[in-house]
């Protein structure tokens, strides 16, 4: 049974918070999110290797590396809790039993650490979804579909505590438009493909996780804000543009709780505060501590609301202190001090006010990410029935944001994203209210990207 | 010539319909397509990638430039082949085995493109033997090479070694391209060049093909 979101979990934006939500979940072996602490969650990756059949125990002697190394970090920095996520290759789905036996490996890891020592921790696993194989990509039938969820099934049987995905319905269709900055598109992409993908898919995953017992935990707008969010960072998209995209993407990322999730959503999904207030459930945030995978154009705002702090990816790589997924953890965990001591001693608004006013005035990708935007967006979003209205509201308001923003002086804009500002309020207050008719239209636009059949058009 | 300026700038400013209307204009007033291609068209993309490298262009201003090229360029296309010009170099592109990015790939194209270069993409997750066979069936002067996972920038080395195995390694310069890739991998596994973004690629194959012409 689909539930819809009328009313915001948390009204008021002085109660989003990092470390508290008001549906704390527990999972795995004893781990409590969101019930007034902030956890590390380590996220790795193989170092520069062939990934296939060949040299499999070359592959498997990674993982029980980075298991030791988990056990070894948290016994000497003794976190309160942990998370570590296992983010599958292509090929760990493409082959259902690679990415299970992987999941019993770490699985054990962390079995050990908590009997050995006490700590709380769980093991998120994100499958890749490789639906894309094709072009048009073909969602709802197919080996890979067939694969993607054996995937899901067999780690969620081999206990997985968490399972997650980046799913990429729409992407064909947003990445085109998105590069053509082309709003219409985006916002039919998201708020018509993407969701309705997202339902499909969901539906599918939480039948998993419930018959396993597994927490469903959400679904990353990464192959869609982030990538605007890099393009932008790296000066090929104006910055407002990616902005009304993480706040536009908000939407298809709701569905997997509309579905049924209620665990942390992923840590690149910087629209996590967002889902936050609405449903109250926990996320994962990245920030500053995963430059191993990425540069940051957002700062310290993307820790104020976080309940996981993660790395987002680390490659098993030797570095001067040692190995990296350590060092990276050791980071997350001082972070986590932080957090937790601020929680503790009741200076929580304190500091995240210096995470928020660090950075919002510099970047309009930071601006919508603050506790007071990321209200305003999740109201305009709940204040409206269907995805593709509220996509479209939740653009709209962002953009709204950022032009108050530039009239309170609070964010500076250059005149080219001044220019770009103008033309997507413009673009977005021309778009139609009746989803049909975008449909009509997109069709002809981008029929030739993507099959109607796929998303049940 | 202040048509062809005029011509130059309206590719520039990415508007197609002007700038097909002027190019018909110059067709028809006998100017040789080669002169119009070089002088309007190629011209004006060389500004958009320069304003490109320095910030001062985003990518659906490029793109939008790019667009107007493609469709005055579909007027000179017939005109080019009738006067017997020669392609200013054939450039074969894909990700590689495993790999479904392509949006990085897509931007070289369109750079390349824009540049005045012929391209066959053969698409993501491209096996050695399709680049083999591609090669084989396009002759191209160069072979651009996308991946963006550390676990697929390998099957870089596996297609290039699978060229060489096919006899074609002597006929084509290979670059790669990608975020987890840098000139040390690229000697490592033998390419020719490394370029980290779609503009510097095109000062790479320009390059090359200085060289070879």
């Amino acid at each position: 049974m689909k539930k819809t979101f009328k009313t915001l979990a948390i009204p008021d934006p002085q109660q989003l918070m990092f470390g508290r939500t008001p549906n704390p979940m527990t999972c795995g072996f004893g781990l409590t999110l969101g019930n007034g602490q902030v956890f590390p969650e380590l996220n790795f990756t193989l170092p520069t290797m062939a990934l296939e059949q060949t040299n499999w125990p070359a592959v498997v002697a990674q993982y029980e590396e980075i298991g030791s190394i988990i056990e070894r970090a948290a016994a000497r920095l003794k976190p309160p809790g942990l998370m570590a996520e296992f983010e599958l290759l292509p090929p760990m789905t493409e082959h259902p039993s690679w990415g299970a036996e992987l999941t019993s490996v770490l699985l054990k890891h962390l079995d050990q650490l908590h009997k050995d020592t006490g700590i709380p921790c769980a093991l998120r696993v994100t499958p890749t979804d490789i639906r894309d194989v094709t072009k048009p990509p073909e969602l709802r039938s197919g080996k890979p579909l067939e694969l993607l969820l054996q995937s899901f099934e067999q780690c969620a049987a081999a206990g997985a505590h968490v399972l997650s995905i980046e799913s990429v319905g729409g992407k064909e269709v947003h990445d085109e438009a998105l590069l053509y900055g082309d709003i219409e598109g985006v916002i039919f992409a998201l708020g018509v493909l993407a969701s309705r993908d997202m339902e499909f898919l969901w539906e599918r995953i939480i039948a998993t996780c419930s018959k396993h017992k597994v927490v469903p935990g959400g679904d990353s707008a990464c192959g869609f804000a982030n990538t605007a969010m890099q393009l932008a960072g790296q000066g090929m998209l104006p910055e407002v543009l990616a902005s009304v995209v993480r706040a536009a993407s908000s939407v298809r990322s709701l569905v997997a709780y509309e579905c049924g999730a209620y665990g942390p959503s992923k840590d690149c999904a910087y629209e996590g505060p967002v889902i936050k207030a609405i449903t109250g459930a926990p996320i994962a945030m990245e920030g500053k501590s995963a430059s191993c995978a990425h540069f940051s154009p957002v700062g310290n705002v993307a820790a104020a609301m976080c309940d996981l702090w993660s790395n987002e990816s680390v490659q098993n790589v030797r570095l001067l202190s040692g190995p990296a997924p350590e060092a990276y953890f050791e980071l997350l965990v001082y972070d986590c001090r932080l957090f937790n001591q601020a929680l503790e001693t009741k200076t929580e608004n304190v500091y995240q006010n210096l995470l928020v006013s660090s950075d919002i005035h510099l970047s309009p990708q930071a601006y919508v990410l603050s506790p007071q935007s990321t209200s305003r967006i999740a109201s305009a979003i709940v204040r409206e029935s269907g995805h593709y209205a509220q996509t479209l509201a939740a653009a709209r308001e962002a953009a709204t944001l950022l032009r108050e923003g530039v009239q309170r002086k609070e964010l500076q804009l250059n005149p080219r994203e001044t220019e770009w500002l103008e033309r997507i309020t413009r673009e977005l207050n021309a778009l139609p209210s009746d989803e049909q008719q975008m449909i009509v239209t997109m069709q002809d636009r981008y029929g030739h990207l993507f099959a109607a059949n796929s998303y049940g058009l | 010539m202040k048509e062809l300026l005029d011509l130059s700038q309206l590719i520039e400013q990415g508007q197609s319909q002007k700038a097909l209307t002027l190019t018909q204009q110059l067709v028809n007033s006998g100017l040789p397509s080669q002169t119009i291609l070089n002088d309007g068209l190629i011209a004006g993309m060389a500004v958009v990638g320069e304003k490109m490298r320095n910030g001062d262009m985003y990518l659906p201003e490029v793109l939008q430039s790019a667009g107007a090229m493609k469709a005055s360029l579909a007027i000179l296309k017939p005109l080019l082949a009738l006067e017997g010009t020669k392609s200013r170099g054939k450039i074969l592109i894909g990700t590689v085995k495993g790999d479904m990015h392509d949006i990085g790939k897509n931007l070289v194209s369109i750079m390349l493109q824009g540049a005045g270069f012929e391209i066959v993409d053969i698409g993501c997750n491209a096996d050695p033997q399709r680049f083999v066979s591609a090669i084989a069936e396009h002759a191209p002067e160069i072979v651009g090479l996308s991946a963006m996972l550390t676990t697929t920038m390998l099957n870089m080395k596996t297609t290039i070694d699978a060229i060489a195995g096919a006899g074609l390694r002597s006929k084509v310069k290979i670059i790669i391209g990608g975020a987890p890739v840098s000139q040390k991998f690229a000697d490592e596994i033998g390419a020719d060049g490394y370029s980290r973004d779609a503009v510097l690629a095109v000062d790479k194959v320009k390059q090359f093909m200085d060289r070879t012409s």
